[in-house]
């Protein structure tokens, strides 16, 4: 079946739709990564936006069980060169029109998608429809333009968890479980971590607790009391999609947060993590601004430099705002990893408190795994407070 | 870190002649690290035995050493000029082992000489697989389960442990010789004992076979602070059991979800930080169980390779230039990723395209070679396409192999084309038709993906072809869509089809003929049809970034999509043609000219478009033409290229017979070429003709006729007299070419002969036997002619000129001989109107010279001969092409009187026997050499020495010679015989050969023949009792004991010479060994000698190029 892509911009493409019928608006990204849309259509980052894989054949190993990124797929559409027609791996369940039928997902195909990536990178991130059932280039143009603005959104509160949970292993699966006060720590489990979910990824859970962390996963709208109350050593502020300019009342609690550390002694201080919309939220908490990346990092390859060790990593990317460096103040807080291709600040530190934040994916899925190691960076500072006491 | 500043002078290894496993990538990174590291300022010393290499040309390096590479002639340049570096990752095997051979013999530790880019620990612990597999294991990444076995009790033990399907691979063979799977119990005393037998240290290696498991490759990067990247990742469409070069490969890798992909990639790391390959590229596969994902390590080798190239060309991520610059101390961040310019080397490419490469093999000289492809490479070149899907990228290729093919199949001319229809027939039956496709599909061989094809065609059912080929359901289904696209397309009502349907199926890769084909219409018609419905390529450029930055460099492919990239460019253009994929006959030496077009067009003030489609050469690396298209060279792609670009000529006769077949089809859709005319070429390769012309001219030609009939033949045959040479008039390059002595071997090859027709007799040519035959490059503006060089082969008419050796200056040419060879040359050039180079090739025959043939264009000699003199002969062509005149680029002595050299050079060919075993090692008619080597010094026998050296054939100094003669060779080579003797050799021969030696006076062993009990000659070779064999064969072809005499040679690596003329030369050589040691020189210094001797000849550092 015939589909179209308009863009604000007033360039429409024309293909084939795939997975759901219907109409999908949203901000239309590329992402340069080979291999891992599964992961990326779960990841709740991508909520309200429409995703270009830039790798021409998508959906060859179809979807499995274990590398959804999140409950459900929170992309609003897809938009690919070819979708393929059967897919093949071991560990593969469905297809991934199937899976995208499943929740009524649409999807585009058979467009020069290399065209529409060079149009996104030459005027930036663009408002976009993909439908199957108008297919009237000027009510679909004038739609796009209709269409809500990333900038000034608050997308989090879509995402996030509605009430609270300890995310544990249990009989081989992952299990969500409901708690009133913090559970004691089994053994195994060497820290308490809070996690404030912006729009977290399964796979920073699974990493924190592969690290013996227990984790309790909170609503992005809770305050610092609550989270307080957990007695955490550790506080995980998660990724998430949207402006975090309009994302003011996480900014709050993290403020409250920090106040909370300065005021601790080093034996009772937590330590805290941010990743992606978590690196900007810490990034405006300590003072700093963020603004709107013309296209945006989407991908697995970008290289960045640990500033204090000179080391590269590659590295997985999935954001459209950054924190702006200048703006940070200098005395509290410094820039801890560069991005090596255009210099944007993809890192920051507190010079005195255990603070740390990047803004790119740790926990990659998709992507390189170099960046592992800063989970163990976060242990490290919660086991330094122990040390302390 | 910045870059050394300790070390000065670095080394550089080439890997040598082209052999099957290492072809001309090894030029791109050669070429690449050279260029790269003399830029950074150091001085870069280059030794390597191959003169059609760009990586020679003495412009490049400072000191450049064209010398056999082996450990004594290394010795003697580190001696010379005391680099403080060694950089041996760039040029493949060869180099690698040459480090580790110089490091054991302590030459490095004595000259104080560093080995940068891999250490030897890290070398040995790739390269040898006992440590390999324990330095694997250590990290704990899984290997197949493997044993040594010295005996058969032992190797039965390990093979209990493994369990069946297991490999057996005896230690230190060649070719994959006594190598085999045993698939079961009762199988495997005798697969032990052969592969025991086979091993000259009685060794094998027993190895649990994964075959059909899923293969992969990664391209890896590290940098001396622990940096790494992968640069691509490969899938290889064909599972475990095929060579990875003899695999179809695709990039990225299509079946793999980011899980798994990453996974693998972090025991890539894993792997190059364990081997502990300090910086560069390094190249490692992977198995993956495609019902479970258990990963297994196959190999890695610590260096760039051939696939390094093929990454290269696929992300256009010049790993050979950031592997040199990482060995000089550069970390990946300092370097500048040179397609965008703003972002840094250290990224991983991401590509928004599908890469197919398919290998091209050479069977059809080899035809008594095993054509199953296994663990042991075949192929002699590859073919590499880039489309935006599989589909499109896979009918590229297919239509860039030149096998015939358009694509896959749909053409008439495919293999398993019209198999379907077979079923139909009631002799065939549908039961004879689908075990012939189990057959072809089962069991790994060349032409694999056409009888995938076929069977789906023939309803086969998917599942059913997965479950013969191992090959992963999704390329089989990706086949599937083509299949039933082509039905869809032959179904659509009348031509011209609509316009939809028609950019389908451009967009599913088919070309122009195969729809064409498939519609019942022409080629033409179909890109009329096209042309008028405005279904054109868009040209995408390949970024390494998917469009994320914006890229500089304009390097394209095509593709049916809306948006085109192509820069308009406002100046004048000149488009050259390149040789497609390695063949035997058109390799390197092609690729090398085409290069040389280029620069010296880029200097005469031209904007150069290259096209080609093969991923191991220096022609297709981004930064040698200003545009690049990797394009297949057919009539269509060109053709779109051109329409695009509107070149103001294009240049055809420096890639081979490729570009040369299409130059009067493109001349027909009024495409100016530039240079000798296309009618000029048609004349000269015309026999009728080219007759008339010579007869005109009053040039000798051997006596010949046609014929279409075993009656015409023979009528023609007793006019000229036997021996005559004869050959089908549709091959190129020899293929089919026979002596033939008498009416029999007439009437066999006849019967043989099977496709004679009207447009296609045969040609008979009287034999000129015992005649000398000379090959003669020579460059002609139309007023001014340039003998660039008289070679003398050493072998007599009748053994191809490619696989001949040859000698420059000539050797034993009269003055007046040589006046005569001025005259015809210059007679020729004038007649057909040469305006850029020509290939003639004469023969000498008790004093009458005859033309065996003239090639208006560039020729296989064209890089020896520039290297030999000092004088670029490509680079002069293509500048005359342009219009510019000789006697303005050349000094008017050397003009006149052609190059002095006070020097001697020979070339040898270099075969691949050791490959194919089975195959009769005999030269003959048709060519078979895959390479060539250059030997230069001061004498013939010194130069003939390096050359057989280079070729990898050491001649003894002392030690048993065993001759076997066909009775025509026995008097003459008894005075070779004699001469050994003096030189204290001892001689063995068989039977009638030692009765005639003895009857000589000569004092010579008798050698049982294989039949007559032993010790046989098979054991004298394999105990090393004899260092050379002399072996004549007697012309016919049967099956003779010559054959296993050869076959022992081979096998045992005993050098062996197959003509008296090669084996005096031989003789010379040895002499010439025998009163000294290797000298070495660089081509600098001979050319500086040559502008001492003879002012104008030759340049000093700068040789002649206009
Ligand atoms: N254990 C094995 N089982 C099945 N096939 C194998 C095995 N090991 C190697 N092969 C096949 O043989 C090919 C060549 O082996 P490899 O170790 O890579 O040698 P080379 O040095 O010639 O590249 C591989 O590409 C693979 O397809
Ligand atoms: N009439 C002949 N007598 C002797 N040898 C010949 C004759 N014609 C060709 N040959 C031998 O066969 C080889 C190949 O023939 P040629 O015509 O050059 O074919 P190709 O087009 O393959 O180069 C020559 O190099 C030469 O050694
Ligand atoms: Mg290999
Ligand atoms: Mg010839």
């Amino acid at each position: 079946m015939k589909a179209l892509l308009a863009l604000e911009s007033g360039r429409v493409f024309a293909g084939l739709s795939f997975g759901a019928e219907g109409e999908t608006t949203g901000e239309v990204v590329f992402n340069t990564c080979m291999a891992g849309y599964q992961e990326i259509l779960t990841d709740p980052s991508y909520e309200g936006q429409i995703i270009t894989m830039t790798s021409p054949h998508i959906g060859n190993y179809g979807v499995n069980e274990e590398d959804a990124e999140s409950r459900k797929p929170f992309g609003a559409g897809l938009v690919v060169r070819e979708i393929s027609g059967l897919y093949s791996n071991w560990r593969a369940k469905e297809s991934l029109q199937a899976y995208m039928q499943r929740f009524g997902l649409v999807g585009l195909s058979d467009i020069d998608t290399r065209a529409l990536t060079k149009h996104l990178r030459e005027v930036g991130s663009l408002r976009g429809v993909v439908s199957t059932r108008d297919l009237d280039t000027k009510s679909l143009i004038s739609k796009a333009k209709a269409a809500p603005s990333m900038a000034g959104q608050d997308l989090a509160k879509h995402v996030t968890a509605d009430k609270a949970y300890q995310w544990a292993r249990e009989g081989g699966r992952w299990i969500r479980r409901s708690f009133d006060k913090a559970p004691e720590l089994l053994t195994g489990e060497r820290f308490r971590v809070v996690v404030m979910d912006f729009g977290v990824k399964f796979n920073t859970l699974r990493n924190l607790s592969q690290h013996g962390c227990q984790l309790l996963v909170m609503p992005a709208q809770s305050t610092a009391d609550q989270i307080l109350a957990l007695e955490p050593d550790g506080i995980l502020i998660s990724n998430g999609p949207g402006d975090p300019a309009a994302v003011p009342y996480g900014v709050e609690s993290l403020q409250q947060l920090i106040r909370e550390l300065e005021r601790r002694t080093k034996d009772r201080q937590f330590a805290i993590m941010g990743i992606c919309l978590g690196h900007q939220l810490l990034g405006l908490a300590l003072g700093g601004k963020t603004f709107k990346l013309k296209f945006g990092h989407r991908g697995g390859n970008h290289p960045v430099k640990d500033v204090a060790t000179g080391k590269i990593e590659i590295t997985s990317q999935n954001h459209g705002f950054a924190v702006d460096a200048a703006s940070l103040p200098q005395k509290d807080v410094e820039v801890s990893h560069l991005n090596l291709n255009d210099n944007t600040c993809e890192g920051l530190r507190h010079r005195r408190l255990p603070i740390f934040a990047v803004q790119y994916h740790p926990e990659s899925a998709p992507g390189p795994h170099d960046a592992a190691y800063l989970f163990d960076r976060f242990l490290q500072q919660m086991t330094a407070k122990r040390a302390h006491a | 870190m910045p870059k050394r500043q300790d070390i000065h002078t670095i080394l550089i290894i080439g890997s040598g002649p082209i052999v099957i496993g290492q072809a001309c990538e090894f030029d791109y990174s050669g070429t690449q690290a050279v260029k790269a590291l003399v830029k950074e300022g150091y001085r870069v010393v280059l030794v390597n035995s191959n003169p059609a290499t760009i990586m020679t040309d003495p412009e490049l390096a400072h000191a450049t050493y064209i010398e056999p590479l082996t450990p004594e002639i290394l010795e003697e340049v580190i001696a010379k000029e005391r680099p403080e570096a060694l950089l041996p990752t760039l040029g493949g095997q060869t180099a690698l082992n040459l480090a580790v051979a110089l490091s054991e013999r302590g030459v490095l530790d004595k000259y104080k000489v560093e080995l940068i880019g891999a250490r030897l620990e890290a070398i040995k612990k790739a390269e040898d697989r006992r440590l390999f597999k324990k330095t694997m294991q250590e990290v704990g990444l899984k290997l197949p389960k493997s044993g040594y076995a010295k005996a058969l009790a032992e190797g039965e033990e390990i093979a209990r442990g493994i369990g069946y399907p297991l490999i057996i691979r005896p230690s230190f063979t060649l070719g994959g010789i006594g190598s085999g799977t045993v698939y079961a119990k009762d199988e495997l005393l005798q697969a032990l004992r052969r592969g025991l037998e086979a091993s000259p240290v009685n060794e094998i290696l027993i190895e649990e076979s994964i075959i059909g498991w899923k293969e992969f490759e990664l391209e890896v990067m590290r940098d001396s602070a622990d940096n790494c990247v992968v640069v691509c990742s490969i899938e290889n469409l064909d599972p475990m059991g095929v060579h990875t070069g003899d695999s179809i490969t695709v990039a990225p890798i299509q079946t793999l979800t980011d899980r798994e992909y990453q996974a693998m990639r972090d025991d890539a790391f894993t792997c190059i930080r364990a081997i502990g390959v300090d910086t560069g590229g390094s190249n490692i596969q992977f198995a993956v169980n495609p019902g479970t994902g258990e990963r297994m390590v196959i190999e890695m080798n610590p260096r760039v390779s051939r696939s390094s190239a093929l990454a290269s060309k696929a992300t256009g991520f010049p790993i050979a230039k950031i592997a040199a610059l990482l060995a000089v101390g550069y970390h990946l961040d300092e370097l500048k990723n040179d397609i965008t310019k703003e972002t840094p080397a250290s990224f991983e490419p991401s590509i928004d395209y599908t890469v197919v490469k398919i290998p091209r093999f050479a069977f059809e000289k080899f035809t008594a070679a095993d054509q199953t492809l296994n663990t042991a490479m075949k192929s002699v070149g590859e073919v590499m396409a880039l489309g935006r899907t599989f589909k499109e990228a896979l009918q590229k290729a297919l239509r860039g192999l030149e096998i015939g093919s358009q694509g896959l199949g749909a053409d008439g001319k495919s293999p398993g084309e019209g198999l379907q229809t077979l079923q139909d027939t009631a002799e065939v039956g549908r039961e004879r038709l689908l075990n012939l496709l189990k057959d072809r599909i089962r069991i790994p061989n060349c032409e694999r993906i056409f009888y995938l094809k076929a069977a789906l065609i023939a309803g086969v059912p998917a599942r059913e072809i997965v479950e013969w080929s191992k090959i992963d359901p999704w390329f089989i289904n990706q086949i599937e869509e083509i299949v039933e696209f082509e039905k869809k397309l032959k179904g659509a009502p009348a031509n011209p089809i609509e316009r939809d349907l028609l950019l389908e199926s451009k967009r599913f890769g088919f070309s122009d003929f195969q729809i064409g084909f498939l519609r019942g219409a022409t080629e033409r018609q179909v890109r009329d049809w096209r042309l008028t419905m405005n279904v054109i390529p868009t040209y995408k450029s390949v970024d390494t970034c998917a469009a994320e930055f914006q890229a500089y460099t304009p390097y394209y492919y095509s593709t049916y999509e809306d948006e085109d990239e192509i820069r308009p460019s406002s100046k004048k253009r000149v488009m050259i043609l390149g040789g497609g994929p390695n063949r035997i006959g058109q390799g390197i030496e092609f690729d090398y000219c085409c290069v040389h077009a280029v620069m010296a067009l880029k200097e005469e003030g031209y904007e150069t478009i290259m096209v080609n489609c093969n991923p191991e050469t220096v022609s297709t690396d981004y930064d040698t033409s200003d545009k690049l298209f990797f394009e297949p060279l057919t009539l269509e792609d060109v053709l779109n290229i051109v329409d695009k670009e509107k070149p103001e000529g294009l240049i055809v006769q420096f890639g081979g017979q490729t570009p040369l077949n299409l130059a009067i089809p493109l001349e027909k859709s009024n495409v100016k070429i530039l240079g000798t005319s296309p009618d000029s070429i048609d004349l000269a390769e015309d026999r009728k003709r080219f007759g008339a012309l010579l007869t005109k001219l009053g040039i000798p030609q051997a006596p010949n006729g046609t014929a279409l009939s075993f009656e015409e033949a023979k009528a023609t045959t007793e006019r000229i007299g036997y021996p005559v040479m004869i050959r089908p008039s549709y091959v190129l390059g020899g293929r089919a070419m026979e002596v033939v002595y008498d009416e029999a071997m007439l009437a066999d090859y006849i019967a043989r002969a099977t496709r004679v027709s009207p447009e296609h007799p045969i040609l008979i040519d009287k034999f000129l036997d015992n005649a000398i035959e000379l090959d003669v490059d020579v460059l002609s503006d139309g007023e001014d002619t340039y003998i660039g060089g008289i070679m003398e082969h050493i072998e007599e008419a009748g053994i191809h000129s490619g696989d001949s050796a040859c000698v420059l200056p000539s050797r034993t040419l009269s003055p007046k001989d040589l006046a005569t060879l001025r005259q015809y040359t210059e007679q020729l050039a004038k007649g057909l109107q040469v305006r850029g180079l020509m290939n003639i090739q004469f023969a000498i025959r008790e004093g009458i010279i005859y033309i065996l043939e003239a090639n208006p264009r560039a020729s296989r000699t064209v890089p020896f001969v520039s290297k030999a003199t000092g004088v670029s002969l490509a680079k002069l062509a293509a500048r005359v092409m342009v219009g510019r005149k000789l006697r303005d680029l050349i000094p008017a002595k050397l003009l006149t009187e052609g190059p002095q050299m006070s020097w001697v050079a020979v070339k040898e060919a270099v075969l691949p026997w050791s490959r194919f075993p089975g195959v009769d090692a005999i030269l003959g008619p048709e060519m078979r050499s895959t390479g060539e080597v250059m030997g230069i010094d001061r004498d013939f026998s010194r130069a003939f020495a390096k050359s057989q050296a280079a070729a990898g054939t050491q001649l003894p100094k002392s030690g048993g010679v065993l001759f076997s003669l066909t009775d025509k060779d026995k008097p003459a080579g008894s005075q070779i015989a004699r001469e050994l003797v003096k030189l204290g050799f001892e001689l063995y021969a068989t039977g009638s050969t030692a009765i005639d030696f003895r009857n000589q006076g000569l004092e010579v062993r008798t050698v049982l023949k294989l039949t007559e009990g032993r010790p046989n000659v098979a054991d004298v070779i394999k105990n090393r009792d004899v260092v050379l064999v002399i072996n004549t064969p007697s012309g016919k072809r049967t099956r003779t004991e010559g054959f296993t005499i050869r076959q022992a040679a081979l096998q045992h690596n005993v050098p062996i010479v197959t003509t008296l003329a090669a084996a005096r030369a031989a003789l010379t050589a040895i002499r010439g060994l025998k009163d000294g040691h290797w000298t070495v020189s660089s081509l600098q210094d001979y050319y500086a000698d040559g502008k001492k001797n003879f002012k104008g000849s030759v340049g000093a550092a700068s040789p002649i190029h206009g």
